[in-house]
């Protein structure tokens, strides 16, 4: 009976799949529950910003300036056809701040800090320390988890900011030092058009959902990884997967709301 | 003897339907080191899980100073893992922790002492298994058998009323082994505390401890005094203390005919 074996697959799976979205709601609002400590022993979560953040520091900033070089070199190339070099600013600086700053930012954010978040949680679990911090009669989700989380969620928009700062720096590079478009129309042009509500803050609240949405789904594939090494590899790769991809699904929601008729 | 401190009454568990403990009745009484033993696979770590608190049992009870460690809820659970200390199989220190921040780890997070104090009796616990200078380092930096000393050491931080250890002999050379042993009688014996190790390690378990459980499939097959125990002539507990490769616990997982499989005509 090929037919009933396959729905029974299916079933399966489906059921598999509906239990571990509850798994992980309830994961997540286990640690929104015990985030008290994130914020009463706030250094915490400030080691964890160290790790999460600072640590990708490197990574943000190097990937901005390159990202914000190419969009100075092919911005001027295209704009040029048109006569309208004097415009390279406000196109570096509105691509940066409203699409590229906080989603290339996230996508790092997701393979650098995401993956090690994953990684260690996963390791603390099959090395028996988050069961033996539950013996000591301290939640591990107060603990190791809602710290990791806010430290997150506060890198995120900071890494976006520094990204896309860098980006604005790169592009200034390559279009006025480099190529030779007039300074003053460069940072006169960006500045007329970078609205700060429309822009800057809709990009803020973007990298702050995408560092939402990262850390959410590093932390609860470490904490439900397998605890072998194939479970942790595993989990790893799931939480750089399904982080990308929920970062350019989240991308296009929110940019459908805040920009819509703009 | 001494009133028990844990009761471990008609306890049965399973796994969907496998059972994995039929009917156990344990007691402890308090200041004793009881040791489970049994091969692998027998429920001894099972039962270690479900005294912790970490599983419930399908029927029974266990009951911890009185109070059914599975009609507590959470902050109840809790505030009864306070009173306990528990040694894991490799130890679980917490790898991004120096060998201090491990074993301060509950006084800081479970009492308000100055830092000065915390330090103080920090020294004295590491001091007691001998490794005070090895505050300074990482986990990653000790051998196997120190991080089981300092493991031993955060187990004790908080002068735990009862101590669960759970394979604390595995992997460990002669000398790490015995120290490891002599640590847990020491430390069991000056804390007044009450200590059961989960174990397959016949040897050093009859050299230090007051009394022994023997598990197979699920079931208590033998229990008493380590004199008894050596003495004894039942056959699964023979088998065992003496490491036969044959006897109830058979050599041969069970398996078709030999000669089927070989191909060789009947």
């Amino acid at each position: 009976m090929p037919v009933a074996k396959s729905l029974k697959v299916i079933g399966r799976r489906s059921i598999n799949a509906v239990w571990r979205i509850g798994y992980a709601s309830r994961f997540f609002v286990m640690t929104l529950f015990y985030s008290g400590t994130s914020f009463r022993r706030f250094r915490l979560t400030v080691k964890e910003m160290f790790s999460s953040g600072v640590m990708s520091l490197i990574i943000i900033l190097v990937s901005g300036m390159f990202v914000g070089m190419v969009l100075g070199l092919q911005g001027y190339e295209t704009l040029k056809r048109y006569g309208s070099e004097s415009a390279l600013g406000s196109l570096v600086a509105l691509s940066l701040v409203r699409e590229l700053g906080p989603v290339l930012a996230a996508l790092l954010f997701a393979s650098r800090a995401g993956s090690a978040m994953t990684a260690e949680i996963g390791l603390m679990k099959a090395t028996e320390q988050i069961a033996a911090m539950e013996m000591m009669a301290v939640n591990p989700i107060a603990r190791v988890v809602a710290p990791r989380f806010w430290a997150g969620v506060i890198s995120m928009p900071l890494l976006a900011a520094l990204f896309s700062a860098m980006g604005v720096f790169g592009g200034y590079v390559v279009g006025v030092v480099i190529i030779g478009v007039d300074e003053g129309s460069f940072w006169s042009q960006m500045q007329a058009s970078v609205d700060f509500q429309h822009d800057v803050l809709n990009g803020v609240i973007k990298s702050f959902v995408f560092g939402l949405a990262v850390t959410a789904i590093a932390l609860f594939e470490g904490y439900d990884a397998p605890p072998t090494a194939e479970g942790v590899s595993g989990a790893t790769t799931r939480t750089v997967v399904q982080s990308s991809l929920a970062i350019l699904m989240l991308d296009f929601i929110l940019t459908a709301f805040m920009f819509q008729g703009a | 003897m001494s009133a028990p401190l844990v009761e471990v009454r008609d306890v049965n568990f399973a796994y969907d339907s496998r059972p994995i403990l039929k009917g156990i009745n344990m007691s402890f009484p308090k200041g004793k080191l009881i040791a489970i033993m049994g091969g692998s696979g027998c429920g001894k770590t099972t039962l270690f899980r479900l005294i912790g608190g970490a599983i419930k049992p399908t029927r029974g009870e266990i009951r911890i100073d009185g109070q059914d460690m599975h009609e507590l809820d959470q902050q109840g659970l809790y505030d009864m893992r306070r009173k306990m200390g528990v040694l894991f199989q490799f130890g679980a220190l917490f790898t991004d922790m120096s060998v201090f921040d491990n074993v301060a780890f509950q006084m800081r997070e479970h009492t308000d002492l100055p830092e000065e104090v915390i330090r103080d009796l920090v020294m004295m616990k590491l001091h007691a298994v001998g490794l005070r200078g090895t505050h300074d380092l990482m986990p990653a930096e000790l051998s196997g058998g120190m991080a089981r000393r300092v493991a031993l050491a955060r187990t004790v931080a908080l002068d735990p009323m009862l101590i669960l250890y759970d394979e604390p002999f595995a992997g460990l050379d002669p000398i790490s082994l015995t120290v490891v042993g002599q640590l847990i009688r020491k430390l069991n014996d000056a804390l007044g505390a009450t200590s059961v190790i989960v174990t397959h390690d016949v040897q050093e378990s009859l050299k230090i401890v007051d009394y022994i459980y023997f598990i197979a499939d699920g079931v208590i097959v033998a229990e008493g005094t380590p004199d008894e125990i050596s003495a004894s002539d039942k056959p699964f507990v023979h088998q065992f203390v003496h490491g036969e490769m044959d006897g109830p616990v058979p050599f041969h997982y069970p398996g078709g005919d030999y000669r089927k499989d070989l191909g060789v005509p009947a």
